[in-house]
């Protein structure tokens, strides 16, 4: 116990007294919180649209300003013709196009149909699909109106039957998508925090040659490991609280639910994640490896973890290799936690897989790691 | 000119040597191009919802049946009550639900009007919208059924066409934003790390004082960067084009020179960090922190740089992936030509330019 004692007090030594690494450890974590969610706004407005009118009635003339007038449009041109417009999707100019027919509007009086092509560049999915969806709204809407507008009514028919649809949006009723990215992102500061740092770490006193004198001496291999982990475990904390109060003071969240919860599940995901980094540690001889790896890890962490992206449409062989990823469960439970106040039974099986992995990680690194180089 | 050789080849020998490092190097960005390349997508399908069913009647058990067949949903268990639904949400799986109120067969009989509520989990607001967005049209189409399928007056078809990507697949915007944001990454910390180790190590003070102009030293420690990068490109653009079904449709040539100034970008950024880290860890964690998450944010391949407030849409400017991302969505997806890419190559030249003299002077400073 007391040389756990005292192989801490070198540590946290080791870690306060280059502030060179403090400051990016600490600093560049709040920035990135700061400044990155105005970034990470995923809602779709502003969709650029190209409108080739080839009929130039009111009626043509209506759909326009119906379709700018809804606020997810933003009307980027009017070439002349259809070429044109997928010229400019092609250029990036405009996201989407549409082309109402020449003869619009006496198609629609006379032949009671016309069709309206739309292309939508679809190499931004998201996009693509809600663009779409909205489009598809606003010419249903359009099309309702025109209807009312040249259609006397029917007195004798009765009113055919209708089914609305009332939607409301809980837990997030003005769908802010800061609400959203924040806790995500946070994760993501803490992960690259955690899964490095140990790694360096100990890579770095086997650069230097130090552990060797560390491996002779009568230090035990799980008070060493201890030794190397609970630093980080604090540095983990210290940055999470700063990053929940930088969300609050910046963004306004709160957390809805319970941050005995919240703390509970951080410090089980660091015990994943530092496992994480010292079995990295214990594969690499050099700081250059222990960086491509765990940049690797970081970098599919972020990519696959549903911070960005839905985890729930991949394929079911990727859904299968996330739920091993320490930071899928965790962005999970903090999403929870912060926006719909769940607690501690709604997310006891995530709580239980990241304890799960982070006893396997951390008993293989252990037995990976020799006392001998 | 000897000198530089004899440099150079120390340098390959450095990394070559290293079979572990090296194998990272090549491995790593192969595995995740092909991981993201198959795994991620933005199609919605199969979004877990449950029914709260008040009414029991034909109707409602018919537009359930029809939720139930979409490709989007796939219906978790009808729940009873609205305090079960709370809970439900709360768990995390479910992510919308659809309720029938009471007597809603009845209302539409008779009156011709009914109601349904759908309650979306807007913690994640695109989903949510999605979803809202596709239950309103199947209980549409069942309007449409309700009136006997008598043919709508003026009936305006829309005839969507997706360009370039009709199956709505995440390759074609994820690899061109993976090859970028991996190139970068290798690139800077490649360079910085290596730089700093001679400095870490004390070998740089050999360095500095041998007759070695500063300017070799550079371009000996860029070299095997430069190769290793140009091999990594090469390889990821066979990979997706042979497995990813993602051609080079347009130049391969172009494509290639718009990589090598991005590479040379990247390598000059790295190169600028080194000057400032004293070790190792420290350059590492600049390129890491400082670089990865701005350059996936802003360079506009996970997030639409339009939709940002206007500060962080100048800021992207400055982040050289972006304009790379660009050039590859344009010359690879698309098909186009010089014509269509020159400006954001002349800003790629502009920037690799700045930052290569700018590093080559901070260097000459640290001599002294």
């Amino acid at each position: 116990m007391r040389t756990l004692f005292f192989l801490l007090e070198k540590e946290f030594r080791q870690i306060l007294r280059n502030k060179q690494i403090l400051r990016t450890l600490l600093i560049a974590p709040l920035i990135q919180l700061i400044l990155l969610p105005l970034a990470a706004d995923f809602s779709v407005k502003n969709i650029s649209i190209a409108v080739v009118d080839n009929d130039h009635t009111s009626t043509s003339q209506k759909l326009i300003n119906k379709i700018t007038a809804s606020g997810n449009f933003k009307l980027t041109g009017y070439p002349a013709s259809y070429k044109q417009a997928l010229d400019m999707v092609e250029q990036d100019k405009a996201d989407l196009a549409i082309e109402i027919p020449s003869n619009f509007e006496r198609d629609l009086v006379r032949e009671n149909a016309d069709k309206v092509h739309v292309a939508i560049n679809a190499i931004e999915g998201t996009k693509a699909n809600l663009g779409g969806a909205y489009l598809g709204i606003i010419l249903n809407n359009f099309n309702a109106d025109i209807r009312t507008q040249w259609q006397p009514p029917i007195v004798t028919m009765k009113e055919p039957p209708q089914i609305s649809v009332a939607s409301s949006n809980w837990y997030n009723p003005f769908m802010n998508y800061h609400l959203y990215m924040v806790p995500a992102i946070l994760v993501t500061l803490v992960t690259a925090m955690a899964a490095m740092q140990s790694a360096f770490n100990i890579v770095q006193e086997k650069e230097n040659g130090t552990i060797e004198q560390i491996n002779v001496s009568p230090i035990k291999k799980h008070i060493f490991i201890i030794g190397k982990l609970v630093p980080f475990l604090v540095l983990g904390i210290v940055i999470f609280t700063l990053g929940l109060v930088a969300g609050w003071l910046f963004y306004g969240i709160v957390p809805v639910g319970n941050l005995l919860v919240l703390y509970a599940s951080l410090i089980v995901y660091l015990f994943s994640m530092l496992g994480l980094g010292l079995l990295i540690s214990t594969y690499c001889g050099t700081q250059q490896q222990a960086m491509s790896l765990s940049f690797f890890f970081i970098n599919i962490f972020n990519m696959m973890s549903g911070v960005f992206s839905s985890v729930d449409s991949m394929p079911q062989w990727a859904q299968n290799i996330v739920i091993t990823f320490p930071p899928s469960h965790f962005i999970k439970i903090m999403r929870m936690v912060v926006l719909k106040g769940s607690g501690f039974n709604d997310i006891s099986g995530h709580l239980l897989a990241m304890a799960i992995i982070g006893l396997v990680l951390n008993v293989w690194a252990v037995l990976n790691y020799k006392k001998t180089v | 000119m000897k000198q530089l050789i004899t440099f150079i080849r120390k340098e390959f020998l450095h990394v070559f040597r290293d079979k572990k490092t090296l194998l990272m190097l090549f491995g790593l960005p192969i595995a995740q191009i092909v991981l993201f390349g198959f795994a991620l997508s933005n199609e919605i399908k199969d979004s877990k919802i449950v029914i709260v069913d008040y009414s029991k009647d034909a109707v409602s058990t018919q537009i359930t049946t029809k939720i139930g067949a979409s490709k989007y949903f796939d219906i978790q268990q009808n729940l009873l009550s609205a305090t079960e639904l709370q809970a439900a949400f709360k768990k995390g799986v479910v992510k919308m639900a659809v309720v029938f109120p009471t007597n809603f067969g009845n209302d539409l009989l008779k009156t011709n009007k009914a109601t349904i509520q759908v309650i979306a989990d807007a913690s994640d607001p695109n989903l949510a919208t999605a979803v809202t967005n596709y239950v309103t049209q199947i209980i549409n189409d069942y309007n449409a059924h309700l009136t006997n399928g008598a043919v709508q007056p003026m009936q305006i078809v829309p005839e969507i066409q997706m360009l370039y990507n009709p199956e709505l697949r995440g390759a074609p915007n994820f690899v061109p934003g993976v090859m970028a944001l991996v190139l970068m990454l290798v690139c800077t910390m490649m360079t910085s790390a290596s730089i700093v180790k001679e400095k870490e190590l004390g070998t740089m003070e050999i360095l500095l004082v041998s007759p070695f102009k500063t300017i070799y030293i550079i371009i000996a420690k860029l070299a095997p960067n430069l190769l290793i990068s140009v091999l990594n490109l090469f390889i990821i653009l066979i990979l997706s084009s042979l497995f990813l079904d993602l051609p080079v449709k347009g130049s391969v040539l172009l494509l290639v020179f718009g990589s090598i100034l991005f590479i040379l970008t990247c390598l000059s950024i790295g190169l600028l960090l080194s000057i400032n880290a004293k070790t190792q860890q420290a350059a590492m964690m600049s390129s890491l922190m400082g670089m990865m998450l701005p350059t996936m944010l802003l360079t506009g391949f996970l997030f639409p740089i339009e939709n940002m407030p206007l500060p962080m849409q100048v800021l992207s400017n400055i982040i050289p992936s972006r304009w790379y991302f660009i050039i590859i969505k344009k010359v690879m997806l698309k098909g186009l030509g010089i014509t269509a890419v020159w400006k954001e190559l002349t800003i790629l030249t502009g920037m690799c330019v700045l930052l290569f003299t700018l590093s080559i002077r901070r260097f000459k400073i640290r001599l002294q």
